[in-house]
């Protein structure tokens, strides 16, 4: 196992004890608030969707899958998305990723841009991995000079 | 507690019992800044948010309606009690610090009506795409202002004769939480800055300026894009030269000096900074998807502008640009304020239809109808704006 798995793997774990702290933290907390405002709060809405909360952000959701989309971020999933995860969303959300189609000297010019002036670290042997997925799931799109308008939501006009 | 999105909750231990971190939770930003359920979320982090052109129908722009754009993230813990700004640089006869409360009571207040719209609006539609956040349409707005003259204060601290541009300074974070770094901090040349109408501002729609909107205090400079109005301004320098603060050099809201075919290179050294924004135009009643009996006349509203320039002619089309018809455009109701137009129009039979609209401003200048010069970041699209409209 190389140093950088390892290194991954002991993250990994301490976020997992956090995640579980931070449940345990919630979980205190409701049972407070319950204890402060006794049965009134019983049945509110607010108090369950905390308790709902902790038990949603458990480590094996946290990477949900659906309909081929990574829940949490919005990306899609394919190869590479983990290594997309884990670098491209720590300044920024990954809707700047999602909203965005390029070429693949765009992307790596947008990459250069962020390591020159926006802190980004070197990304390794990553890079590679992250230009694939990136170019693969995110390309540009023709739309020429002007495009048809589409998705238009027809409702009856009442005046 | 906005402060805390998007960063670990590094005291985590500390947060009060019973409390609901923000950032763990899905953050709403409807709640948060008090939006319009329609308005379109284009980036949490930084916040990115734009209006759609049926909310933007008021004549002056509510609140909630109000596109939001950040670059770093909003600052936290602002106490408008013990805000400070302070005028430097090297053409300011002297440093001097204000408070707040020395600016409101120290200088006279003026209100304007100013068209704050993003360099990059309408950039989605650019093709080869550029990067950043792809705006449609609704990155305008026209709130009412109230504030200081920033001519007012800059002479108060005296400005040298070889003075060329001020450059604003801000509390807000840069994204990757580097304290050396700032997230923007841009300007204008003495002329704009010195005009009637720039305005040191406290007060937004006539109530203190919300958050997200540049709390406690924002340089307001209409017409020009809206990212040199800067937010949560605490530092104003008189330059001696451009500023060269984050996001005026480079690439950052500059435009090929030259026009360039689309997807064309271009080096830094032949972008030049944008000043006033192209004339525009948007149809903000009815939404685009109106059913129409056949026989029933449509009316439409909206609003047009023209950076530092008037609207002088309105016109629609509703055969695709073949014909135009004009229709009234109200002045402005002071320099920089956007002007609405209003039309009444009747369809020769069923069918599809778009109705377009297109401004021209008071030198001549219109709006094209297919995309303006393509540029590498995607600024200035001023193409016309249609709606769809169904008679059946």
């Amino acid at each position: 196992m190389d140093k950088q798995q390892k290194i991954r793997r002991q993250i990994k774990a301490i976020y997992k004890l956090l995640v579980i702290a931070f449940a345990l933290f919630v979980v205190i907390g409701v049972f407070m608030v319950y204890a402060i405002y006794n049965h009134e709060t019983l049945l509110s809405t607010k108090t369950s969707s905390v308790t709902e909360y902790a038990i949603i952000d458990s480590e094996e959701d946290l990477d949900k899958i659906e309909n081929g989309i990574h829940v949490r971020t919005g990306l899609v999933d394919a190869a590479g998305l983990m290594e997309v995860v884990n670098n491209c969303t720590n300044c920024h959300s990954a809707q700047l990723v999602t909203q965005n189609r390029m070429d693949k000297e765009s992307w790596l010019a947008t990459i250069r841009w962020m390591q020159e002036t926006q802190n980004l670290w070197d990304l390794g042997k990553n890079e590679e991995i992250i230009i694939d997925y990136l170019v693969t799931n995110y390309p540009p799109r023709k739309k020429g000079r002007r495009a048809t308008l589409t998705d238009i939501d027809w409702y009856e006009l009442e005046e | 507690m906005i402060g805390i999105l998007g960063a670990d909750i590094v005291f985590g231990n500390l947060i009060p019992k019973g409390y609901q971190p923000l950032a763990l939770q899905d953050p709403d930003p409807f709640k948060m800044f008090g939006l319009d359920d329609e308005m379109v979320v284009l980036n949490e982090r930084p916040w990115n948010i734009e209006a759609k052109a049926h909310l933007l129908n008021d004549k002056v722009t509510p609140n909630k309606a109000m596109f939001i754009r950040n670059n770093g993230l909003i600052p936290e813990n602002i106490d408008a009690g013990t805000w400070t700004l302070r005028i430097d640089g090297e053409s300011a006869k002297q440093e001097k610090t204000y408070t707040l409360a020395a600016l409101k009571s120290k200088f006279q207040q003026y209100t304007y009506q100013l068209t704050l719209e993003c360099g990059g609006n309408g950039r989605s539609e650019f093709d080869p795409p550029a990067k950043g956040n792809q705006w449609t349409v609704g990155a305008v707005s026209c709130a009412t202002w109230t504030g200081i003259r920033l001519r007012d204060i800059l002479e108060d601290a005296g400005i040298k004769d070889d003075a060329v541009y001020i450059g604003y300074h801000a509390a807000d974070t840069h994204l990757s939480r580097d304290s050396n770094k700032e997230p923007i901090s841009r300007g204008v040349p003495m002329a704009k800055a010195l005009q009637d109408e720039t305005l040191l501002a406290f007060q937004m729609n006539g109530a203190a300026i919300p958050l997200a909107h540049g709390h406690p205090l924002r340089l307001v400079v209409g017409g020009w894009p809206a990212s040199v109005s800067g937010k949560w301004v605490n530092r104003i320098s008189i330059r001696n030269k451009v500023h060269d603060g984050t996001k005026m050099t480079g690439t950052a809201y500059r435009v090929p000096c030259n026009t360039v075919a689309p997807g064309e290179k271009v080096n830094d050294e032949a972008m030049c900074i944008i000043e006033s924004m192209p004339v525009k135009s948007l149809i903000t009643y009815p939404k685009s998807g109106a059913l129409l009996k056949q026989g029933k006349k449509l009316n439409i509203r909206g609003h047009a502008w023209a950076g530092e320039l008037e609207v002088a002619r309105m016109e629609y089309s509703i055969d695709f640009g073949a014909t135009w018809k004009e229709c009234p455009i109200e002045k402005p109701v002071n320099r920089l304020a956007w002007q609405h137009f209003s039309a009444r129009i009747g369809f020769p039979k069923k069918g599809y239809y778009e109705v377009w609209a297109r401004a021209t401003d008071s030198q001549g200048v219109g709006q094209p109808m297919v995309l303006p010069g393509w540029n590498p970041k995607g600024y200035l699209n001023n193409a016309c704006h249609r709606i769809a409209v169904k008679v059946v």
